[in-house]
């Protein structure tokens, strides 16, 4: 035997292996660039500018998702004013108040319980409390505040996790300066956190807008108007989001143009939201070195 | 003249008897320096001095701290003013993932300092103060985290200088650091203990004999032996110091 350090040498097993496992990757990559190419080459086409800006109007014919994206962007823009402070408080709170180690307990269980529920559930649940209970419809604020119960947890562990991961070395300087609790929080904290945050919030959005289960229950499961009257007028009354008029026009009607349109649309922003995910990582970690 | 005095003053860890009845006085514009095996409560003892333990959960102070004779535990303490007015240069370099400038005018901010001009003002005197504004000068708005561990370091007691300290205290600072990076902060120490009390804690024997004018000997808790450097090097009048300082234990 030569004393070399040279002679490297591939097990059977290792290329086997190795093997199965390309394999198996080339296979999932291969599915989703077809299915992103099948949706896009069946729905791009479908997505004109006179689709994307007017209601349908049944009188002349046409077909328009305005309503549904402008529906989308309200549920988005509630669900987030709603969520964002009361998921970050929720951690700040948990993280840096909170005493008792049961509460604490508590807490993180009840959060990671509910990001294991299907989302029918908390469109039943929305249902009867928000529309029925306290009177507010089926309209897009329901639709809103359910969501809202459906994405704090992830915001609430996501931001937990981002506040966990800011170095003790960091607080202890602030307050080494007399930095008071709440001002290391704010100028330190928070800062150093937002990266996670923000990354909680770009995917909280994408699961509000791939909904439809839940708010075809709570905000309703149709698009024909444009939104009437006040801001709070509009956010009372009733309307689908894109994802839902998918489920509608797929299931419902039939009409596969219009379905595969919506699909490509929020392909677009999903695939949109991920990248801005990737972007803000990318910053985040430039920003710290 | 003392700046701070420490009366029979015990710190307890849940069931650990950390600090057993430690009575010294720390003269202002010198630059005490407290040795002691490890686990001995050095670092418990420093952070008592700003109340940096005050957070740790099952701690138990009793005793008291007074400086300029008020007692740093005492219900009316605001620990922002406390801490502002005794400042802490921390075992390894903790700058903010911020600019150099930034770092330094964080102090600043929080204190309520917002005038740009003051605050450049300020921030060029704290780094100077530090030895490190040649190095940084052409730099500032570059993040802090670029610099070298020395240089982090010096940036760290620039921006404990910024907040006008009087006190400031020192937990192993270049423990982390190469010779020449040392030797640059021990040049400093002794250039700001004209204008501040400085305490530091030091592993290093060599350190304390050459930067200190007094030294305190820390042995399970309790402080065996207190005196000007010179007379604790020269002849130590407990065995216990002597055998330590030879380095015959610890
Ligand atoms: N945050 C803490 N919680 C509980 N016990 C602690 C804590 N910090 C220190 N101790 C304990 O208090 C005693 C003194 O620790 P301290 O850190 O003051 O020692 P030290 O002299 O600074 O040691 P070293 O030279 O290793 O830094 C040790 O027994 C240590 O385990
Ligand atoms: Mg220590």
């Amino acid at each position: 035997m030569s004393n070399s350090i040279t002679g490297k040498r591939k097990r059977p097993g290792d290329i086997l292996l190795y093997g199965v496992i390309g394999l198996f990757t080339a296979a999932v990559f291969a599915m989703t660039v077809y299915f992103v190419v099948y949706i896009f080459s069946k729905g791009l086409r479908g997505l004109s500018l006179a689709f994307l800006t007017t209601a349908p109007n049944p009188i002349i014919g046409t077909l328009g998702i305005l309503p549904s994206i402008i529906n989308t962007a309200y549920i988005i823009l509630l669900t987030l004013v709603f969520a964002v402070p009361i998921g970050v408080g929720g951690a700040v709170y948990i993280n840096e108040y909170a005493k008792s180690r049961k509460l604490i307990r508590v807490i993180e269980f009840t959060t990671e319980t509910l990001s294991g529920i299907p989302s029918i559930i908390f469109g039943v649940f929305g249902n009867v409390f928000f529309c029925v209970f306290l009177n507010l419809k089926v309209s897009l604020l329901s639709g809103a505040l359910t969501l809202t119960i459906m994405v704090l947890p992830t915001i609430i562990r996501t931001a937990q996790e981002a506040l966990k991961a800011v170095p003790v070395s960091y607080r202890e300087g602030a307050a080494g300066l007399g930095a008071s609790k709440w001002t290391m929080i704010r100028t330190i904290l928070l800062p150093n956190a937002s990266g996670g945050i923000i990354t909680a919030v770009v995917l909280s959005v994408g699961r509000i807008v791939g909904e439809s289960a839940a708010l075809l229950l709570v905000a309703g499961g149709s698009a024909m108007y444009l939104p009437r009257g006040s801001f709070f007028q509009q956010i009372q009354s009733s309307g689908s989001t894109l994802a839902v008029e998918l489920y509608r026009y797929a299931y419902s009607r039939g009409e596969n143009e219009v379905g595969f349109a919506i699909a490509a649309l929020l392909l677009i922003i999903v695939i949109g939201l991920n990248l801005a995910v990737k972007l803000i990582g990318k910053r985040i970690n430039r920003g710290a070195k | 003249m003392t700046k701070i005095t420490t009366e029979n003053l015990h710190l307890h860890y849940g069931e650990n008897h950390a600090l057993r009845g430690i009575n010294m006085l720390i003269r202002p514009n010198k630059i005490t320096a407290l040795i002691g095996p490890s686990g001995c409560g050095k670092s418990t003892y420093l952070k008592t001095l700003n109340r940096m333990n005050d957070t740790v959960p099952g701690v138990a102070i009793t005793g008291s701290v007074l400086l300029d004779g008020e007692d740093i535990y005492g219900s009316t303490v605001d620990v922002t003013k406390l801490r502002k007015k005794v400042g802490m240069v921390f075992q390894s370099p903790n700058p903010f993932p911020m600019s150099i400038y930034d770092n330094v005018a964080y102090g600043l901010k929080i204190h309520g300092i917002k005038k740009r001009l003051l605050m450049d003002e300020i921030v060029e005197r704290s780094l100077r103060g530090a030895a490190i504004w040649d190095e940084v000068k052409d730099r500032l708005k570059t993040p802090a985290l670029a610099l070298s561990g020395g240089q982090q370091q010096r940036l760290c007691i620039a921006r404990t200088l910024a907040v006008s300290p009087e006190v400031i205290l020192m937990d192993e600072p270049t423990s982390a650091l190469d010779p020449i990076s040392t030797m640059k902060i021990e040049e400093l120490m002794s250039e700001l203990a004209k204008q501040y009390t400085v305490v530091i804690v030091t592993h290093n024997m060599q350190q304390a004999a050459r930067i200190s004018d007094y030294t305190a000997f820390f042995l399970l808790g309790e402080m065996i032996e207190y005196d000007e450097t010179q007379q604790i090097f020269a002849s130590p009048k407990d065995p216990r110091t002597e055998n330590y300082i030879t380095g015959r234990f610890g």
